[in-house]
């Protein structure tokens, strides 16, 4: 290497020059590869909201399927859909909220401690959205929640799907986890998360008490309906899976929305 | 000829990064409990390497010594960054599972040791070849360790399955150990241990000679 290489004038052109040229190249790519990435992303979603419902059918594409998706905000402190003014008041998009994000800003979330949070979320949304599948008369014929909660490495979310008795469960699933590998990571095992099919959320007396069992279900328990198969070798992920379902169906997340909802469909 | 065969192949068994020279061993660990994700993690980095050879090797004679490690750091953290947005808009579902590896190319041993190594004295063609090359080695030892890991951690492979688990309704007790990271050091040192009973000259000279046991009678 020549010595004029090493001159602080030729340092200085070299590291600028190179900084702007691959500063353009990485801009460029980034930039051009954006939409595509949207897609990407929306697509991903669409499908986690979809195979909780069970709703995937080969041959048909996710769009066409979630084009029969009603996508809506709910309020979870009144456990009302949320207005057009309170969605405009709170800048929420429904097509594009990120519930995750909104978890953490102070506007559109409450600050969770102790035993408010069992879930171990440390914030909950005012606002969450909720999905609705209706039937060609327009009623409501399920309903896709989405809940998420501390397991025993990661925070687990997922959607839960109900049949319109906004009782029964018809899916149950993760779509992002990092519990361990072949224990606790078996909550995406798909022969475990069809056990959840027909089960039932609430008690007589409306309390969320849908839970997993350790050691198995004993079918001829009165309770069996409200258990779930605990996933062997994964006790605390399991107690997770518990207090997340029990957390977002109970009386701090869905569970005005949806006694409203069944009051509803009563009349 | 033979030069360039020695370059594209002497990594894959003669030189391999990773079972002779010890270097990328943390994404070894880290993406090979599934076969699929590791040829995926195998291809960027092949490519992140050749192309770093390849634009590096085109300025060496430009490059101020006294700021070359940054040079190279750039031009291999650009390449990283547009392999990582390539990733996410073509192969979304791999990109969520490597997650924070791809990133994590950038500080491979790998590709900085080829570059500081190889780039700085070679023409682009060669270092071009020569990131591949290593690229290759790295791959081939990545996918022997995905092998094993997949087969006996969850008995699949490629995600298709090959031995029936007990969760599934089978008779293969999956070795969960086999998808947690430590064990690919097992796997590793393992081939290792293979590949040099099969290419003596590989074996470094011991830096101690281990005195012979004492006896028990001595002891005392």
């Amino acid at each position: 290497m020549s010595s004029s290489n090493d001159s602080i004038k030729k340092t200085i052109i070299v590291a600028f020059a190179l900084c702007l040229v691959c500063s353009i190249f990485v801009a460029a790519a980034a930039v051009g590869l954006k939409p595509i990435q949207n897609t990407n992303k929306d697509l991903d979603r669409k499908r986690n909201i979809l195979s909780a419902a069970g709703m995937l059918e080969p041959g048909k594409s996710v769009d066409e399927i979630f084009d029969t998706v009603e996508t809506r905000i709910v309020n979870l402190q009144t456990g009302a859909f949320a207005s057009d003014a309170e969605i405009e008041e709170a800048g929420i998009n429904p097509a594009t909220y990120d519930q995750t994000a909104a978890s953490k800003d102070p506007q559109l979330s409450v600050a969770l401690s102790g035993e408010n949070d069992p879930a171990s979320i440390k914030r909950r949304v005012n606002y969450s959205s909720v999905y609705l599948v209706k039937s060609p008369e327009g009623e409501i014929d399920r309903i896709i929640l989405p809940v998420h909660g501390y397991g025993l490495w990661s925070t687990m979310y997922g959607f839960m799907a109900l049949k319109n008795d906004y009782n029964t469960v018809i899916g149950f699933g993760f779509y992002a986890q990092g519990e361990t590998p072949g224990l606790g990571g078996e909550v995406d095992n798909p022969n475990w998360k069809a056990l959840w099919n027909g089960k039932e959320v609430y008690n007589d007396n409306g309390q969320a008490v849908l839970r997993l069992a350790k050691g198995g279900v004993d079918s001829s328990d009165p309770e069996a309906i409200h258990k779930v198969d605990g996933l062997s070798g994964a006790t605390l992920t399991s107690r997770g899976v518990t207090n997340l379902v029990q957390y977002w169906l109970g009386k701090e997340g869905f569970s005005p929305f949806l006694a409203q909802l069944r009051s509803e469909g009563a009349q | 000829m033979s030069n360039v065969k020695n370059v594209l192949f002497g990594p894959i068994l003669a030189n391999n990064p990773i079972a002779l020279q010890i270097l990328g061993i943390c994404s070894a660990l880290a993406v090979t409990s599934s076969l699929k994700v590791s040829l995926v993690m195998a291809i960027a980095l092949t490519l992140v390497t050749a192309f770093s050879g390849f634009f590096i090797a085109i300025i060496r004679n430009h490059i101020p010594n006294s700021i070359r490690i940054i040079v190279q750091m750039i031009i291999i953290a650009s390449l990283v960054i547009v392999v990582d947005q390539i990733l996410k808009a073509f192969a979304f579902e791999i990109s969520k599972q490597l997650s924070v590896f791809v990133g994590l190319i950038i500080t491979n041993c790998i590709v900085m040791g080829r570059a500081e190594a190889f780039a700085m004295k070679n023409g682009p063609v060669m270092s071009f070849i020569d990131g591949i090359g290593n690229g290759l080695g790295y791959s081939a030892m990545l996918l022997i360790v995905a092998f094993f890991r997949e087969l006996l951690g969850a008995g699949k492979l490629f995600g298709v399955e090959i031995f029936a688990t007990i969760q599934n309704g089978g008779w293969y007790q999956p070795n969960g150990l086999m998808l947690l990271p430590p064990s690919a050091f097992f796997v590793i040192g393992l081939v290792i241990w293979a590949l040099r009973s099969y290419k003596k000259e590989q074996v470094e000279a011991p830096e101690f000679k281990i005195a012979a046991n004492s006896r028990s009678q001595e002891a005392l």
